[in-house]
Order: structure tokens, then C-alpha cells, then sequence
């Protein structure tokens, strides 16, 4: 007898007592272990002599479980498929109490078609206008009550919750200037080095360090913090705001009282507001001393001229039209990264999406609108 | 089909067994045995530790203190090949269920089938059907797990545990947050599939009404012992036991009601 050794062993004998019917006994353990080989036997058994009538005779099954009634359900279905009859036969008590369990006797399990009907292109392109109108609405919604509850925060500033809005402009800024700082300073050297090839051909070394210095403050600063901060802190406020969301931790805020929008979105807009042109100022900084080191090594500019050349070439209209715009990136990150926040539904794998989205919106906002100001200065 | 070698050598044996959190210690030199077949039920109060020697015996928590033998083999101190095989055998009902929440209730099911048994899609299929009609949620298949009721959930996660059919199943609290009728059909269905296919079980709770249920043995942990100071059958524990945290638990009375 067969005890729980490691390779379970059922025994499959087939007889053919007369023309009309096949008796097909199983005996020994019919389980987890073995049922594909016994599946796989049978099946290929039967097919040599398609049976008119196929009795399975399970007296001698001493264990049986649902993998057991999954064997029986293929061999069912094998016969029936072939218009020939199935009969189970002296089922042992343990072995009907299993079957009846996974209610063997009235469903086959047939797998239902799952394949969908393909659905007309027409009806996909208004589901796909639908969802778009959806996410404009809630986007606007959006909008709406973060417009509210700025206006609320000026009336009554106590509401607005600084406690948070200083814990995430340290998360937003702080944390963010070594790596902001790194990247500027790197930008500058090659924006340094490359136009430097260039202008020496001519005499003139000595702009390299006007270039730097207006290329940076008034485009590439603002854009390389805005992405730093898109991808540092865009992402984290999507995904903590989603999560928050799925844990139903918004719904408790909601009940008790608080504006979800106040009480998460203002704080992280405020900092990312205050903190953003801070990082800029820090990143234009980086890339000219970037572009110092490069000039003072490799051009025979003294760093007296070229720091004089750097005053010359910038006004204090180019850094706050660079700080401006840097102020409005921050407001972008800020909006798209609680708004993909808050429209998560459903599990975890919602959170990472809407991060990624709103990495993604954000960086496409940030050029859209910086195209958009280098149209507004050129008509200026 | 019950082997009499099986019924000398337990098939869980702790020994032992401590636990600590940093400098805490939360189970102080436990020990115990599971046997074949049985349904054990590890109750206490809360924060005594009856979820940690349930993540201890399944090897999520890690110690070297003490062992822990499934089958003969201590996934303590084994190595970890030792521990992936002992995997292979068990089962594990989470609390809130775990499935997997970007998958159906049927994906979710066939997930660790696929993995370790060779069957065809068509037999997969039928094999998953019959898994969760098993646990009453056959029409539900296609059901994202956040489209579910809580009992329904719980009763998916019981279909995936069940899905290789381990010999030993471990339930972390199967019926917290139901209600008594959904949680004493997740008691029958407990029970069934323990006469049924031999399953042995491994219980934590602390409702009294699935304990008088489910268990022919209970082992009852305590924090002031940090460890055990019951074991038993439960009605018996009621009346007679020495221990009046013992009676006071199975009574349902609070401390200053004691004798």
C-alpha cells in the first residue's frame, strides 16, 4: 500500500468486458502530486480506443483530492466531447464527499468562452473621449478647490497646516541641493567647454562667461531644477497622496471634517512655490562657478574678468524672469503630483502608475510652458 | 491514510523558540508540537505574540534561538534549500488576504499552480473553477480582488492557500472582521477541507465562537509568561483550567471579574 512516500502511485488498468462499454479503474492515490501524468496517461490511452461508454471504477482509490476530481473532470469531458457515455462507478464515500464539495456532479466547468466579442472601433473611440472628458472634469474640479481653499488660506492663514509645509519644503529644497547642485555645476563645465572650442577660434574666450551665465539663468536653470524637483518630488507627492487614497485614509479625513485639497495639495504647492526658485538660484550659482572653473583652467581668463564678464551679461530682469518661470514650474509639479494622486483607484500597482504619470505630465507641462514664455519674450 | 510512523513524529515540532524584537523579547523559549490531521488553535490576548510564532513557524520571521522542524527537517537553522522545500508543503491564509491586488481572483489562484504543476490551460482553468467553488466564489472568478467583499476576499485568499493542496495550512485570524454568519461559514469550510482532505491546520485567533468550533486543541500564549500557559481541548481549558486568565479568556471576563 502506497503510504505518503515522495512519487504518490494510482494504478490505471482499462478493460474491455464487451464491445459496447470500456471500464477504466483507478486505484491507489489520485492527488496533487500525480494528477497531470495520470491526465496525460489516460487521455492518451483513450484516444487509441475511443470508448462508446466509459465506466471509472474507483473502488480501490484510497486518496482522493479535488486534483483527483480535476482527472475525472477531464476524463468527462474527453468522453462526453466524443457523444459517448461517462458513469462513475463504486465511488468510495471519502471520494463522493470531495466531489460533492467541488459540486463535480452538476457543473463540467467548461471553460466559458472568454473571448471577448471584438468591440467596434467606434465604441472604443468614445470610450477613449469619454475618459478624456472624465479626467478634464476632475482635473477642473481639481483646479476649482485648490482655487478655493488658496483664497480660504489667505482669509483664515491658521487653516493652512505650515507644520507640513515646512516638513516638505526641507523634503522639496533641502533635500535636493547636493543633487541640483551637482548637476548645475556638471552643465556649466560642459556649457563652458563646448562654447569655449568655439569662441577661442575667434578671440573671443571672454564670452564664454556671458553665455554660461545668460543660458543658465534664464532657461536652463529654471528647467533642470523643474525636472529635478518633477522627478524627485512630483513623484513622491502622486504616490503618497495615492496610497493615502487606496488606504482610505482620505476618506477619514474627509469624514472628519478636513478639505483633502487643504489639508494635503496647499501645503506641498506652498513649498514647492517657495522652495523651487530657492533651487533655481542655487543651480544658476553651481553652473557659473561650473563655467569658472573650466574658463580659469583652460581659457586665460582670470577669475576677477570672468566673474566681471558674468555681471555685465545678466540684468536683474533675466533672473526674475528665470525665477518667475521657475516659480511656475513649481506649481505645475505641485498640481499634477497631488492631482495623479488623488485620482488613484484601486491597488498598489495604481500608486506606481500615477507616479509615473505624473512624472511624465509634469515634464511635458514644463516645456510646454517654457516654449510658451519664450514666445511671450520674443513678442515682448 | 494515516502511516504509524507519522503519528509518533509530530509534524510540527517548536523548540525552544525565542523571539525578540530588538531588545524586546516578545516569545521566551516556547516549545510544542503540531500532529498530523489536527486542528491547533494558538489564541491569547492581543500583543502577546501569536502572530510572531505564526510568522516564526512559516519562516517569515527569522531567529536562530530555538528550531523549529517541519517534517523531520528545522527551517531555523537549516539551510535555505531546506526552507523553499518546507514552502512547498504549506499553505498560508494572511490576514487581509494578500492577493495580489492587480490580478483577478482566477489569476490570483492559478498563480502558484502554474508555478508547480504541470497542467494543461484547459485543465488549469478547470482546476481554478473548482478551487473557488470550493470556497463558494465560483461565478467570482473574473473579480478583481477590490471588487470583493471583505468575506469574499478572505475566502479567494483561502482558495489560493489551498491551491497545491499543502499538508499544512497556517490561517492568521481567518474570521477577523466578518460577520458571525460569514465567519461561521468560513469555520465549516475550515473544518471540511481538515476531514476532507486531511490538511493539517494551524489557527490564529481569538474568536471564542470559531475556537469552540474548530479546535480539538488549543495552546494559549500570555505576555506576562511570554509564552505558553494553556494547552489543551478548549471546552475542557473552560472549565477546569488552574490558570484564572485561562477560564476568564474562554468566559469572556474582564480581568477585575475574576474569582
Amino acid at each position: 500500500m502506497a503510504t505518503a512516500a515522495s512519487v504518490p502511485v494510482c494504478t490505471i488498468t482499462i478493460e474491455q468486458p464487451d464491445e459496447a462499454s470500456t471500464r477504466l479503474s483507478l486505484s491507489g492515490r489520485l492527488e496533487s502530486g500525480n494528477a497531470a501524468r495520470v491526465i496525460e496517461d489516460v487521455l492518451s490511452r483513450l484516444a487509441t480506443h475511443p470508448p462508446l461508454r466509459l465506466d471509472v471504477n474507483l473502488e480501490r482509490i484510497h486518496y482522493f483530492d479535488d486534483y483527483g476530481s480535476l482527472v475525472l473532470q477531464e476524463i468527462r469531458h474527453f468522453v462526453e466531447s466524443r457523444k459517448a457515455a461517462f458513469q462513475l462507478i463504486n465511488v468510495p464515500e471519502h471520494v463522493e464527499s470531495i466531489l460533492s464539495l467541488v459540486d463535480f456532479h452538476h457543473q463540467d466547468y467548461l471553460p466559458t468562452n472568454s473571448k471577448k466579442k471584438p468591440i467596434s472601433i467606434f465604441v472604443r473611440m468614445g470610450e477613449a473621449v469619454i475618459i478624456q472628458l472624465d479626467t478634464f472634469k476632475y482635473m477642473t474640479s481639481f483646479l476649482g478647490s485648490v482655487s478655493i481653499c488658496l483664497v480660504h488660506g489667505v482669509l483664515h492663514p491658521r487653516s493652512i497646516r505650515w507644520g507640513d509645509t515646512i516638513v516638505y519644503m526641507q523634503k522639496t529644497g533641502v533635500d535636493a541641493v547636493p543633487i541640483v547642485a551637482l548637476i548645475s555645476f556638471l552643465l556649466g563645465l560642459i556649457m563652458a567647454f563646448v562654447s569655449s572650442m568655439q569662441l577661442e577660434q575667434f578671440g573671443a574666450g571672454i564670452y564664454v562667461a556671458s553665455l554660461v551665465a545668460l543660458s543658465m539663468v534664464s532657461e536652463f536653470g529654471p528647467i533642470i531644477t523643474a525636472i529635478i524637483v518633477a522627478g524627485r518630488s512630483g513623484s513622491a507627492y502622486a504616490a503618497e497622496i495615492g496610497t493615502m487614497q487606496i488606504s482610505e485614509e482620505i476618506d477619514a479625513l474627509f469624514t472628519m471634517g478636513f478639505q483633502p485639497t487643504l489639508f494635503l495639495a496647499i501645503p506641498r504647492l506652498i513649498a514647492a512655490v517657495i522652495v523651487v526658485p530657492v533651487l533655481t538660484l542655487f543651480s544658476d550659482v553651481f553652473a557659473i562657478l561650473g563655467g569658472l572653473v573650466v574658463s580659469s583652467t583652460m581659457l586665460d581668463l582670470t577669475v576677477g574678468t570672468y566673474i566681471t564678464q558674468t555681471l555685465e551679461a545678466l540684468t536683474l530682469f533675466e533672473l526674475m524672469w528665470g525665477l518667475m518661470k521657475s516659480a511656475v514650474f513649481a506649481v505645475l509639479i505641485a498640481l499634477v503630483g497631488c492631482l495623479r494622486g488623488f485620482q488613484v483607484r484601486g491597488g498598489a500597482s495604481e500608486v506606481g502608475n500615477a507616479a509615473t504619470s505624473a512624472v511624465v505630465s509634469s515634464i511635458f507641462l514644463i516645456i510646454l510652458f517654457d516654449s510658451i514664455f519664450a514666445v511671450i519674450r520674443s513678442y515682448w | 491514510m494515516n502511516n504509524a510512523k507519522s503519528d509518533i513524529e509530530p509534524l510540527i515540532m517548536v523548540r525552544q523558540l525565542t523571539s525578540e524584537y530588538g531588545d524586546q523579547v516578545i516569545l521566551d523559549k516556547v516549545s510544542f508540537d503540531v500532529h498530523k490531521g489536527e486542528i491547533l488553535v494558538i489564541l491569547g490576548g492581543s500583543g502577546c505574540g501569536k502572530t510572531t510564532l505564526l510568522r516564526h513557524m512559516v519562516g517569515l520571521n527569522k531567529t536562530h534561538k530555538g528550531s523549529i522542524h517541519i517534517e523531520g527537517h528545522d527551517i531555523c537553522n537549516g539551510d535555505d534549500s531546506i526552507y523553499q522545500a518546507a514552502l512547498k508543503k504549506i499553505g498560508i491564509l494572511f490576514q487581509n488576504g494578500a492577493l495580489l491586488g492587480s490580478m483577478t481572483v482566477s489569476e490570483n489562484v492559478a498563480l502558484p499552480i502554474i508555478e508547480n504543476a504541470r497542467l494543461s490551460k484547459q485543465a488549469l482553468k478547470r482546476l481554478v473553477r473548482m478551487k473557488l467553488t470550493m470556497v463558494g466564489l465560483g461565478e467570482y472568478g473574473h473579480y478583481l480582488p477590490s471588487e470583493l467583499s471583505g468575506g469574499m476576499r478572505k475566502r479567494a485568499a483561502l482558495a489560493r492557500a489551498l491551491a497545491l493542496n499543502p499538508e499544512i495550512l497556517f490561517l492568521d485570524e481567518p474570521s477577523a472582521g466578518l460577520d458571525p454568519i460569514t465567519s461561521a461559514e468560513i469555520d465549516d469550510l475550515i473544518l471540511m477541507i481538515n476531514r476532507n482532505i486531511g490538511t493539517t491546520m494551524v489557527i490564529v485567533t481569538h474568536e471564542l465562537a470559531s475556537i469552540f468550533a474548530l479546535a480539538k486543541r488549543v495552546i494559549m500564549l500570555d505576555k506576562s509568561v511570554k509564552g505558553i500557559i494553556a494547552d489543551g481541548e478548549p471546552h475542557h481549558l473552560k472549565q477546569h483550567s488552574d490558570n484564572p486568565l485561562v477560564r476568564q479568556f474562554f468566559n469572556r471576563e474582564s480581568r477585575n471579574q475574576a474569582i
